[in-house]
């Protein structure tokens, strides 16, 4: 058992943590949250120059073999300081798609060309009717001439608007809940029957929803087996609970900074609020809790090596469901002892409570994750 | 990182888990395991086969007798202990005064009390809160007034546990009246037996008796068997606090109640349907089994810092009293709540092992509800929930 960071991942943590400090203020944040792409390019360009876009993927495949441990390193800072760049969406879950599935030709084509920046991916799964269930697919790829023909809708696809190619998940065999069937597909984002919806989603990110009339796809763009996706799609999924995990973490951690230093400096009654044992214990519920998450997102980080699915994904429910715990607690908690000024636009507090409780929803609620773990 | 046991503790971890099957004796076990009364005699019979195998203060330093088990080896007992229906280990001897005579003793009082608590011989009882002195331990009044080479002892003590099994007390008393109230405490060693103690039981509310007040009247102390420094007791029972990390998390218990929460569920059938197969009632269970996960990931992380020199980081202990007794808290009312109507029977005689075969409905059901009006004290004694979260408030986060 050794739960220490190791030097490189200490430095890591370092340029991350730099980085935010000081180049990311939340002033530059509104701004980019109000602009038409939703984060920043340049950016972007400098999380591809330090390598964090490579993280989790292989030597071979390009990338800089780092794991889940590291991926959370970065996702920590990530949350730390609410950046808006489609990590998430393109390292962890159209990255761990074609790291999964792809073939060597496929990874050359598209992941290593995302590792440096040159375009973006997203990972379109889930659907309007499926709500949590991976499983649950009703977008439909039939076989035509030497290809498919996509048609369907995709929901809530994270980064979908900035996507270059989405890697798509459609049926084609099967019932609509089937765990067989499912094939994953690059598409162009601009291909003729693909129509991108895009939007915003509470905590400022950028999301998008898909209709697929008609798309025609060559077989060439098939990721692994045909109709085999889905153990790779739990696992890219199960992936990006730890990588959530761990932002919670980082936005966790930035709460309760802030919320104890407010604690020290406001005053009322003529002496700062933190002199209030009603207020103290809350803030040491908030401590604990975030202490509390820390440990699970790095469970969670830890357990996705587990080579057993079904001891994997009762881990990944484990931490997902103290996540979601701890992050309503240390979010209304900071919210409440803010005061009015917690529930304003003005305060980062409220900025940081919307992206935790977004979080919440994301992948799996508590109920849902509950019951996983729970037959699990 | 890797959160896997090292060749060593596997190896550990199996003869743990061997000895225990060959050694623990069946009647004990079954006594454990369905919740029945255990008496004096239990609880040394099994510390004394531990004691034995030099297991019972298996971490104490070599030097002392011990085994020095790292934090991690007294994870793995307490969890298999747990798993195998061991019985609770009285630890006011090996994990509370032990290492507070090993450590400041004279070597007169290490060769007398360390090999008996060793081999587990003698019973020890902690003599901390009083009636005006529970949260607020230095407003402590007992009193040891000098009396040349011994001390004359006056007053009571209450909420003492198994004082009436225990054979000797550490004790904290005034002997001094400085103006701050820590500096006048001594620290000393009572022999039970010394004319002039007096213990009265306390019933609980599960109709069990545990806890005691300890009454002084002249008793005469020899000054031999003050720890350390007149007036300095404060300082060693400080360190003694140190002490009770691991044993703060209350693996053993959640462990061994949560095993057993399992198997109610699937015993137990509403309708033909086992309980365990209903989903709400399993995302209680599950809801509270991640919450253990998360405080046993954070002992191992504070294990790990430690091991790699880092200090535990103030608070860490009161952060894992604190969490480990809630959750603990928590399965005894799921047992409960397991056990349904059939909790509602109270029964003494097969409870307190005096009748056994008036036992009426299922054995799963006789001990929830005592368990968890017993459990109801975890976050009160030991410094409570509130007092253990004014700690944290000032020294974690400098309130």
């Amino acid at each position: 058992m050794d739960l220490q960071y190791t030097p490189e991942q200490n430095q890591l943590r370092e340029s991350v943590e730099r980085f935010v400090r000081e180049e990311y203020d939340f002033a530059h944040r509104r701004k980019l949250v109000a602009s038409d792409s939703g984060y920043d390019e340049r950016c972007w360009h400098s999380y591809a120059e330090f390598g964090w876009l490579a993280v989790p993927f292989s030597e071979d495949d390009g990338g800089i073999g780092g794991d889940a441990t590291d991926t959370g390193i970065v996702m920590e800072g990530i949350g730390r300081g609410l950046l808006l760049e489609p990590y998430l969406a393109n390292v962890v879950l159209a990255g761990g798609m074609l790291s999964a599935l792809g073939s060597a030709g496929q990874k050359a084509q598209w992941l290593q060309p995302m590792m440096v920046g040159a375009h973006k991916l997203a990972l379109a799964y889930a659907e309007p009717a499926s709500r949590y269930e991976l499983a649950h697919c009703e977008t439909t790829a039939r076989r035509e001439g030497n290809g498919y023909r996509i048609d369907g809708r995709k929901s809530y696809v994270h980064g979908g608007g900035a996507a270059d190619f989405h890697v798509v998940v459609a049926r084609t065999s099967g019932e609509s809940s089937d765990c067989a069937g499912l094939t994953a597909l690059v598409v162009d984002a601009k291909a003729p029957g693909l129509e991108v919806r895009p939007y915003a989603t509470h905590d400022g990110s950028r999301a998008a929803d898909l209709v697929f009339e008609g798309l025609r796809v060559e077989s060439s763009r098939r990721l692994g087996e045909e109709g085999a996706a889905y153990p790779a799609l739990e696992l890219a999924i199960d992936q990006a609970i730890a990588a959530i995990a761990s932002e919670a973490v980082g936005a966790m951690s930035t709460l309760v900074d802030m919320t104890l230093d407010y604690l020290k400096t406001r005053q009322q009654f003529g002496r700062p609020i933190g002199t209030n044992q009603a207020l103290q214990h809350r803030m040491v519920d908030m401590y604990i809790a975030l202490d509390e998450a820390r440990s699970m997102a790095l469970y969670g980080a830890l357990m996705l090596g587990e080579a057993d699915a079904a001891v994997r994904r009762k881990a990944l429910s484990a931490t997902k469901i103290e996540i979601d715990r701890t992050a309503r607690r240390v979010g209304q908690e900071a919210v409440q002892l803010h005061g009015a000024m917690g529930v304003t636009e003005e305060l980062a507090v409220g900025h940081y409570f919307k992206r935790l409780s977004m979080i919440g929803v994301t992948f799996g609620d508590m109920s849902w994750h509950l019951q996983r773990h729970a037959q699990a | 990182m890797d959160l896997n046991l090292s060749p060593d503790e596997r190896a550990f971890e199996a003869e743990v888990r061997a000895f225990i099957a060959r050694e623990l004796p069946r009647d004990i076990r079954e006594k454990v395991r369905l919740d029945r009364h255990l008496e004096r005699e239990d609880y040394m019979r099994w510390q004394k086969i531990l004691g034995r195998k030099g297991w019972f203060t298996g971490t104490w330093p070599r030097e002392h007798g011990g085994q020095a088990w790292s934090a991690m080896q007294t994870i793995i007992f307490n969890r298999i202990a747990g798993e195998m229906h061991c019985p609770e280990l009285q630890v006011f001897g090996p994990a509370m005064v032990g290492p507070v005579i090993y450590t400041v003793g004279t070597p007169e009082q290490k060769a007398e009390h360390l090999p008996a608590i060793r081999d587990s011989s003698v019973w020890w009882c902690q003599g901390y809160s009083e009636p005006g002195a529970g949260s607020d331990l230095a407003a402590l009044q007992t009193a040891a007034e000098d009396g040349g080479d011994h001390y004359i002892v006056n007053g009571q003590k209450i909420w003492t546990s198994f004082a009436h099994h225990a054979d000797w007390m550490f004790c904290l008393v005034r002997t001094g009246r400085e103006a701050k109230r820590q500096q006048g405490i001594s620290f000393l060693l009572i022999d039970m037996k010394t004319p002039g103690v007096e213990v009265q039981p306390i019933r609980m509310m599960d109709g069990r008796h545990y806890l005691n007040a300890v009454f002084f009247d002249n008793a005469k102390v020899p000054k031999r068997n003050r720890i350390g420094e007149e007036g300095r007791g404060w300082t060693y029972a400080k360190f003694l606090l140190e002490h009770e990390r691991v044993e703060n998390a209350n693996l053993r218990f959640i462990t061994q109640e949560l095993q057993k929460l399992r198997r109610v569920a699937s015993e137990v059938r509403i309708d033909g349907r086992r309980l365990a197969d209903d989903p709400s009632f399993m995302a209680d269970v599950s809801a509270v089994e991640v919450q253990f996960k998360a405080l046993e990931i954070g002992l191992l992380r504070t294990l790990s810092d430690m091991h790699a020199g880092a200090p535990a980081g103030p608070g860490k202990s009161s952060f894992i009293k604190i969490r480990g007794t809630e959750i603990a808290q928590r399965i005894t009312e799921l047992l409960v709540q397991a056990s349904g109507p059939d909790a509602l029977r109270y029964q003494p005689g097969p409870l307190f092992g005096h009748n056994d075969d008036a036992l009426i409905g299922p054995a799963h059901a006789l001990g929830p509800v005592a368990t968890y009006l017993f459990c109801r004290a975890m976050t009160i004694y030991g410094g409570s929930t509130e007092v253990q979260k004014n700690i944290m408030a000032k020294h974690a986060l400098g309130l």
